[in-house]
């Protein structure tokens, strides 16, 4: 367990938000993973206190339980361990979402914890990631862990990953074991495909380069963990897709002519007047786009919209409205499945596929191989385990226009889900 | 301060926005009979607004919910009769009284009837076989739902077990569930306090004028600026001062306090949060004050 000796600040928050830039204000989620003691809970609590994000309530209630415990600083890892078990066992179960915001930005964080259930967390937090934060310590440099949490970041297609070097106190902020750990994090990176590395020598404990520059590292002329995240332009792969709209739902108010089929944009653009593509050969043209800021004339990708068209046509839910390169629907799928459940899944399993707004039956009709995250190498496999990773061929009951996994996960992506309880078994990623 | 106007949203609220509008969606596509909690309060107003956004011109295909404490703001009642009527919502209430009046629930010691709107819920919920709850729970308020998921699954009576949670990954919304369990549903768990003010700002949604500084007659109580009501008042020695206040949430009467504020318009509120020093729940929930896992405890007996 780590703590923070300095005192405690209690000047009110400085305002999160200046107002000029409110009009301009960004998202950026984010994620955080790190192995067990590299005091990851200390740096979002760093991030959390020197952004002004913790309140003088919170500040006081972590005061207290660091009192009660016999802790004679501020324990900034009680800030975000949310649950009584987690309190009293110091450890951080379950991925929690941490809200801060500067001037420029505001951030959603998925905090996953590093040890129990490793691959599970860190899938889900890095799921709806656009950038990951992985945490070492300068002591230990790179470990399994981080190589896991690299693969996983790499494998759901986040291009922009940061080493955060920790304890960089405890090894005298020296140079050169940066370097090493530089050297050997970057290369890594390379052979698993993430496009951009940016490595920083912080203390989470005191404060070396999380939100401050950090006097102690004059060899260091990079940006802090703040300053990165509020600069970065999130890259995303270059994606030649067109319009992909899974209907959600349809809206028909009664009594109208109204008709318009309800989703979100997971890929391409839509202007009025485009022609769209229905499945088994049906087209017809776009007349109306609708939006929560009423009528529009084009819509782009993640955009939650209404369409109405020009041909009365029987759709519904689960159906793709899509450009001229929809894909073809099909019954058999290779996927990448990350096991989420406890119990394993075996060839001939039967279980319910969720892709996009479709709901089909399906079958896990072969394990074709089983990754190893440690060494990279794939073997055979007679069953997924909870956290394995594993290539399979899936049957579906019906057609679905599936293709492959792009956009960190908009399209391509899949759930399995037990037909008995409604669990969710599996996550997929379409190959 | 803001330069925001009505009908312009940051891309970050635009995001927000997209993403509820997605989860509503979800929900409505794939649940049968649904529920949206709606307490009058800033939170569930948004949802509803959100939900009015997302199936027009289409009417909202889910019914509103109140569970009635008995210790409400009349302005509160007054605002949500009003919405009612003006939007033709449906609604149904259930009305933690009736459950005292049968002898199934006990008045607590301290007056507050907060905790005592789980067994109504739980109960309606069961009653009238919703299969989904939605409700306006942020993951901001309080360190318990930063661990909530976008769709909660919840056991037959009404509970929540953090180490039962499902992975939630992408914008892979999963609701399957056992006849009998319900999933509750939380379409702005990824807002803050800000960008809810700041969404009322830009979008004009109408709110209880007690969320706006006014002078109210109040009493201070461990700290807290409560009102008289129907729950009681004041105890001998607890004076009663003339003050301008608003209030930063709405709940029971007994245990919401109000701030001292001058915060007139949601600009000016907005300023406001953006300098203080208190979360809005440790500024004005005596019952998150009972302990530290105080929320926690009621979430696994089927709280929101």
């Amino acid at each position: 367990m780590t703590l923070l000796t300095q005192p405690t600040d209690s000047e009110p928050a400085p305002g999160a938000a200046a107002s000029a830039q409110l009009a301009t204000r960004q998202t950026l989620r984010l994620c955080t993973a790190g192995s067990v003691d590299d005091g990851k809970s200390t740096f979002v609590g760093r991030l959390l206190h020197d952004t002004k994000s913790v309140l003088a309530d919170q500040l006081s209630a972590v005061e207290r339980t660091s009192r009660e415990r016999g802790h004679d600083g501020l324990d900034l890892s009680l800030l975000v361990d949310g649950l009584r078990a987690e309190r009293e066992q110091g450890i951080t179960i379950d991925v929690a979402y941490r809200y801060f915001s500067t001037a420029e930005r505001t951030f959603i964080l998925a905090d996953t914890p590093g040890h129990v259930q490793y691959t599970r967390n860190t899938v889900t937090g890095v799921s709806t990631s656009q950038v990951v934060v992985l945490l070492v310590d300068a002591r230990h440099g790179v470990v399994t862990q981080t190589r896991r949490h690299l693969t996983v970041a790499a494998l759901l297609g986040v291009r922009q990953v940061v080493l955060a070097v920790n304890k960089i106190d405890l090894v005298d902020y020296s140079q050169d074991t940066f370097e090493q750990i530089r050297e050997e994090f970057t290369a890594l990176a390379q052979e698993k495909g993430v496009a951009e590395v940016t490595v920083i020598p912080i203390s989470a404990l005191r404060g070396d380069n999380v939100v401050e520059p950090s006097t102690n590292t004059p060899w260091y002329t990079g940006p802090t963990v703040l300053g990165y995240l509020e600069t970065v332009e999130v890259t995303e792969a270059t994606s030649e897709l067109g319009l992909r709209l899974p209907i959600q739902y349809v809206i028909r108010p009664q009594g109208t002519d109204y008709r318009g089929y309800a989703g979100r944009i997971a890929a391409g653009h839509l202007a009025v007047g485009d022609i769209v593509h229905l499945g088994q050969g049906r087209t017809s043209t776009v007349t109306h786009i609708d939006t929560a800021d009423g009528e529009a004339a084009t819509a782009t990708t993640g955009d939650s919209i209404v369409v109405r068209l020009a041909d009365d046509i029987d759709l519904s839910r689960g159906d793709l409205i899509a450009g001229a390169d929809r894909p073809e629907g099909s019954r058999d799928l290779t996927a990448t499945l990350v096991g989420l459940a406890d119990t394993p899944l075996r060839p001939g399993a039967k279980v319910k596929l969720r892709y996009g707004t479709s709901l089909v039956r399906a079958r896990l009709t072969s394990i074709d191989s089983l990754l190893d995250i440690d060494t990279n190498h794939e073997h055979p496999g007679e069953a997924i385990e909870l956290n394995d990773i594993a290539t399979v061929t899936l049957q579906l009951a019906e057609d679905l226009p599936t293709e492959p996994y792009s956009g960190r996960g908009l399209v391509g992506s899949l759930l399995l889900i037990n037909q008995a309880d409604g669990t969710t078994l599996a996550a997929g990623l379409v190959r | 301060m803001s330069t925001t106007t009505a009908g312009t949203l940051s891309p970050h609220l635009k995001d927000l926005e997209n993403e509820s509008i997605h989860i509503l969606r979800e929900v409505a596509g794939q649940f049968d009979k649904v529920a949206l909690l709606f307490s009058g309060g800033k939170d569930s107003v948004v949802v509803y607004e959100l939900a009015r956004r997302a199936f027009a011109p289409a009417p909202v295909p889910f019914e509103l919910l109140h569970v009635d404490t008995g210790h409400n703001f009349p302005e509160v009642i007054d605002f949500r009769d009003r919405l009612v009527k003006r939007t033709g919502a449906r609604l149904r209430v259930a009305k933690v009284q009736d459950w005292i009046d049968r002898g199934e629930l006990q008045e607590r010691p301290d007056g507050t009837r907060n905790p005592l709107q789980t067994v109504p819920l739980v109960e309606t919920i069961e009653e009238q076989g919703y299969d989904a709850v939605l409700g306006g729970a942020r993951r901001d308020e309080e360190r318990a739902r930063a661990k909530e998921r976008i769709f909660s699954v919840r056991d037959a009576f009404g509970g929540w077990d953090p180490r039962r949670q499902r992975p939630e990954l992408w914008n892979l919304y999963n609701g399957g569930h056992l006849p009998g369990e319900n999933i509750r549903v939380f379409p702005i768990s990824n807002w803050t306090e800000a960008d809810i003010w700041e969404y009322i700002g830009a979008r004009a949604i109408e709110l209880p004028p007690i969320y706006f500084s006014h002078e109210r007659e109040v009493f201070n109580r461990d700290g807290m600026w409560l009102t008289a009501g129907e729950w009681g008042g004041p105890s001998k020695g607890e004076p009663i001062e003339t003050r301008r206040v608003r209030y930063r949430t709405v709940g029971d009467m007994s245990c919401t306090g109000a701030v001292l504020s001058e915060a007139s318009t949601v600009q000016d509120i907005i300023t406001e949060i953006s300098t203080s020093t208190l979360t809005e729940r440790g500024a004005t929930r005596a019952d998150d004050r009972l302990s530290e896992s105080a929320m926690e405890d009621r979430k696994k007996e089927g709280y929101f």
